[in-house]
């Protein structure tokens, strides 16, 4: 009995340590997409009052991602094998005041999924472990191409002994959903404190408005491009009359 | 400077869009064709997703198609029986088409059918057209088609014969019907409007003037892409009117050019020019079939 009291005093214990450990906030939780958004910057500040280093690690909402062969057959190029995974990131970046093998064991940076290599993707089915490691890899060079995965390390800086901040990019491209912004303090090698920040990206204003007529009033947005497409060839074909 | 387009979940360069719409619109009005086969692969060149592009460009072509219909009617180019008979044999095609799109989708090959029945389609129908501008341009032979006002070849004997006073025929309405059906499978399947098979199936198979076909064409086109635009909107929720307004505006000022351009052309060079353009993307299709793809890797995140 004497033990368990002592335990969780031990934890109780931790937990207010941490909680005073680290904290970090971002300069915005929503990013708005209108019809002129181009991407956003946001700022992440934060303090710390144990020495360490900072890991920031970005997450787009889960998603499925499709990947898939092509193979020949008879000659042509066709889609023969593909693998889904299940709840993959639609977006990934890290932020960091060190390269990570400098802050963190290996081991450690898988576990946390720390950087593109270690980013969690878990197939749907079993599938041997070579075909795998390539479907992955396609995976992550697409998500690359269109700067939604990153494998530069975004820098952390410290303005003063407690006090760092890191400015993180979004793109025009960045998909819609909740993100999850997670602040890593590491000492020695070990993750010894962190937070968690949500940050929402959603369509505002005339484009979310189309958006939502065209998912939820389906019948009514298709006959309104009808109508729209048809008075715009009309009018084109009565203006040109005169000309 | 960009523009966000809020289906396709992407910005693009308007200007880049409106010079695509002015340029396959300049071709539609001058060759009687819809360009859909041509729009397609330049929408998902720049990076709009497929569904996105399919969809949204069979409601760009509802525009293209009207305005070019308003010109070619008023210069009184437009058969206007004959283009009913032909959606009658669309509307039943096009609903084959989308329970035949969904059975293959099933099947998990549907790209592969659409690139196959492109080249097929398109390498039979410029294959055809170069024969025949070979003909009329170096061997200096007629022109084949209606060399006099009552040819007609075995098809037109077929039952149900039907006049078309507009086009002087007097033939069996299941020859049009036939070709409005497979057009109508062609939008359904490959989201295209067909022109680039109607046209010549109206030259060759109904033997009708020429002046005729591209509006009478283009007329039918203008349904069988009106109801592929309300069931994509329905179904796919893939139309997106931000990016089909920027191409309609390029689209509608490149056919009035074109409508009027057409005019200027003889018909000769503008059915080479058809065979040429049919001809190179078949070709390129079909090398897109045969060699090593680049990436051997196609990547598709689902939409939220």
């Amino acid at each position: 009995m004497k033990a368990w009291v002592l335990a969780f005093l031990m934890l109780l214990a931790a937990v207010r340590a941490e909680a005073q450990t680290l904290s970090a906030d971002l300069s915005s939780h929503v990013i708005g997409i209108t019809t002129g958004f181009v991407g956003a910057n946001l700022v992440l500040f934060g303090s710390t009052d144990k020495p360490g280093d900072i890991a920031i690690i970005v997450r787009g909402p889960p998603t499925d991602i499709t990947v898939r062969k092509k193979g020949k057959i008879l000659g042509v190029w066709i889609n023969r094998s593909s693998a889904v995974f299940h709840d993959a990131p639609s977006f990934y970046a890290v932020a960091a005041t060190k390269p990570l093998k400098d802050i963190a064991l290996p081991e450690n940076l898988t576990r946390h999924a720390i950087g593109l290599e270690n980013v969690k993707l878990q197939p749907i089915g079993r599938m041997p472990e070579q075909d795998l490691a390539t479907f992955r890899a396609a995976l992550i060079t697409a998500q690359e191409k269109v700067d939604l995965y990153r494998d530069s390390v975004a820098p952390v800086t410290f303005l003063g002994e407690h006090l760092f901040r890191a400015d993180m990019f979004f793109p025009a491209n960045v998909p819609t959903g909740s993100y999850s912004v997670e602040v890593l303090l590491l000492s020695g090698g070990e993750v010894v404190s962190a937070q968690t920040t949500p940050l929402i990206v959603s369509r505002i204003g005339f484009s979310n408005g189309v958006f939502v007529v065209a998912h939820r009033h389906a019948a009514l947005y298709g006959t309104g491009a009808l109508i729209f497409a048809i008075a715009a060839g009309w009018a084109a074909g009565a203006v040109f009359r005169r000309v | 400077m960009e523009i966000y387009l809020p289906i396709a979940q992407m910005p693009v360069d308007p200007f880049v869009v409106l010079a695509m719409g002015a340029f396959v619109g300049l071709l539609s009005g001058l060759l009687g064709i819809g360009g859909g086969f041509l729009m397609t692969p330049l929408l998902i060149f720049i990076g709009i997703p497929p569904a996105v592009a399919v969809a949204t460009q069979s409601n760009q072509l509802v525009a293209a198609s009207v305005s070019g219909v308003i010109a070619h009617w008023r210069r009184r180019n437009v058969d206007f029986k004959l283009g009913l008979v032909m959606l009658l044999g669309g509307g039943i095609g096009s609903a084959i088409g989308v329970a035949l799109f969904a059975k293959l989708k099933a099947l998990g090959q549907i790209d592969l059918v659409i690139s196959l029945t492109y080249v097929l389609f398109l390498g039979l129908v410029a294959a055809l057209m170069m024969i025949d501008n070979f003909k009329v341009l170096v061997l200096r032979r007629n022109v084949p088609t209606r060399r006099k006002l009552h040819e007609h070849n075995a098809l037109h004997r077929l039952p149900l014969r039907m006049r078309f006073p507009r086009s002087r025929l007097y033939i069996s309405a299941l020859l049009p019907l036939g070709i409005g059906f497979v057009g109508g499978m062609m939008v359904a399947i490959m989201g295209i409007g067909g022109g680039f098979i109607l046209v010549p199936a109206m030259i060759y198979l109904l033997g009708m003037p020429i002046g005729l076909v591209a509006g009478t064409s283009l007329f039918q086109i203008i349904f069988t892409t009106g109801i592929t635009t309300f069931l994509q909107a329905v179904t796919t929720h893939a139309v997106d009117v931000v990016l089909a307004a920027v191409l309609i505006v390029g689209g509608v000022i490149g056919a009035q050019v074109g409508t009027r351009l057409g005019h200027l052309l003889k018909p000769e060079y503008s059915r080479l020019a058809h065979a040429s353009i049919v001809l190179v993307v078949a070709v390129k299709l079909a090398y897109d079939l045969f060699t090593r793809p680049e990436n051997l890797f196609s990547v598709v995140t689902m939409g939220n």
